[in-house]
């Protein structure tokens, strides 16, 4: 007997519960933006290259386009609607606002989510493909732009907006971390 | 895409089991080679298993002092633990060289293994490929070959396998470790992907219907200097045309131990075995590591357009090694 090609299934996005019957071949992108009309998410390749479509999982970046919706069920998704708090922008977002972060914006909730997650993710000491010393007595690296830009480099900017997103993240970081620097030093 | 089963498995025995002896059905992990492959109709899976929340998500010690990784750690994880960057740097170098961070926290180490390649006429179903459909020919050999195999192809496909992972992996001996339904098994890295000759499609010596359940690091001293260098054609989140892990211990002058795997340049991840003969006793300097790379590349058949591999992987060893042992001396 040929197996349900659907289910019902409930979402966990952004702290609200969403029930709606998915056939098995629904990405969580597809879904997100044609079944809940949360459009914030972007589809640019639909084949897990650009990054447009990054949204978190259980508080880590995950690009939504390769993600199947049914097989998020239980899990925590965060959307850009879903990362500010009220009316209080994220720093990320503030700090793009403020340094011109995009041009177009169709990448800018990818590149958003994802810088989000990067901050967390040098917070927690990961190392990336340009740190020198990955010995975790050695502590995280500087976020410098090389570090920045090795982090940000699954989300493509086809208006090339990179320098400005390099200071953007950059800036954020530094507000998290309570520093006094604007991180243009950086960048 | 074909309309699809979705089971999500609790327990090992029970994805196996729930898998059994379909052999349209597939076990998904992070899904980010699977579900790429199903959109663009190259996998056509009747069922699905998921076995993204199956209790194999632990990096253990092992009592020889070497490692024990579960088939659904992540990538990011695997490169985030302390341990693996204190004992197997190029491991940890060799993930974190792969994909974004955003896929490698949703790839799993089972599945980075079981990847398939990403020649483009393996993804192009308008377009013969013997790896996917067996006997229609391979349009690589007279076409687009600039990043295919020069070790061990054969003239029914030239394609290289993708993962950096699997280099480091493979220059420390890893073991895997799967189970079926008939019990557990083990395949050492070295034996688990087929030599390519005429059934390229057979890409891996699991049984039919095997879970990979875990991937056993032996303790490997020199791994502790270790390194891995890709090549690619941009600075980053692209595939390597050439990468190399590398570990080197020298004693006196001489080579007392050392690692050489390649990446990019073979249907699987290349136990660069004949350098390792050649300087295994060797001065450790420079005229060593090169005649060790020629060893190796002395059984390269490179195509009309690939042949830049040979001296790019020459010049790899002999300057990951130099550093290694550069930085040994200090």
């Amino acid at each position: 007997m040929a197996p349900p090609t659907s289910s019902a299934i409930t979402l966990n996005i952004n702290g609200e519960k969403y029930t709606l019957s998915v056939d098995h071949r629904t990405t969580l992108l597809d879904a997100l933006r044609e079944r809940l009309d949360l459009t914030g998410t972007k589809k640019g390749c639909d084949q897990g290259q650009c990054g447009a479509c990054t949204v978190l999982l259980d508080g880590r970046r995950a690009v939504a386009c390769l993600q199947l919706a049914v097989s998020a069920e239980g899990r925590e998704v965060t959307t850009i609607e879903g990362v500010a708090e009220g009316e209080r922008l994220h720093p990320v977002q503030q700090a793009f606002l403020d340094l011109d972060g995009y041009q177009c914006g169709y990448c800018t909730p990818g590149q958003i989510c994802s810088a989000v997650a990067v901050i967390e993710e040098h917070a927690a000491g990961w190392p990336s493909a340009v740190t020198g010393d990955i010995r975790p007595e050695a502590g995280p690296p500087p976020l410098t732009a090389e570090e920045i830009r090795e982090r940000m480099s699954g989300n493509l900017c086809r208006c090339g907006a990179y320098v400005s997103i390099v200071q953007a993240v950059a800036r954020a970081a530094a507000v998290e971390a309570g520093a006094e620097e604007t991180g243009e030093a950086v960048a | 895409m074909r309309e699809f089963g979705y089971q999500r498995a609790s327990d090992v025995a029970g994805a196996v089991a729930l898998l059994g002896a379909d052999p349209d059905a597939r076990f998904l992990g992070g899904g980010t080679n699977l579900v790429d492959l199903m959109k663009t109709g190259v996998e056509r899976p009747s069922r699905l298993v998921d076995v993204r929340e199956l209790p194999l998500d632990r990096i253990e010690s092992t009592q020889d002092g070497g490692l024990r990784i579960g088939a659904t750690v992540t990538n990011s994880d695997l490169a985030a633990h302390a341990e693996v960057r204190r004992r197997y740097p190029a491991l940890v170098q060799a993930v974190l060289a792969g994909a974004s961070g955003q896929l490698r926290n949703m790839a799993t180490v089972g599945g980075n293994l079981l990847q398939r390649t990403r020649c483009g006429y393996f993804g192009d179903v308008t377009k013969p490929c013997n790896k996917r459909v067996p006997g229609s020919g391979c349009p690589a050999i007279e076409g687009d070959h600039r990043n295919h195999a020069i070790l061990g192809a054969s003239r029914h496909c030239v394609a290289v396998h993708p993962s950096d992972m699997g280099v480091a992996l493979t220059a420390f001996d890893a073991v895997i470790s799967y189970e079926t339904t008939e019990g557990s098994g083990e395949l050492p890295l070295c034996d688990f992907y087929l030599p390519v000759g005429d059934t390229p499609h057979l890409e891996t010596a699991l049984p039919p219907g095997a879970l990979i359940t875990g991937v056993t690091l032996p303790s490997a001293p020199v791994a502790a200097r270790s390194r891995y260098r890709k090549v690619r054609e941009r600075a980053s989140y692209a595939f390597a045309i050439g990468s190399i892990a590398a570990a080197l211990d020298v004693r006196d002058g001489v080579v007392s131990d050392v690692r050489l795997a390649f990446g990019a340049v073979a249907s699987r991840p290349w136990r660069a075995r004949a350098a390792e003969r050649a300087l295994t006793g060797a001065r450790a300097d420079g005229e060593s590591f090169a005649a060790a790379a020629d060893a190796e590349l002395a059984a390269a058949e490179p195509l009309i357009h690939n042949g830049y591999k040979v001296t790019l992987m020459r010049n790899l060893v002999v300057a990951v090694l130099s550093e290694l042992l550069e930085e040994a001396s200090r």
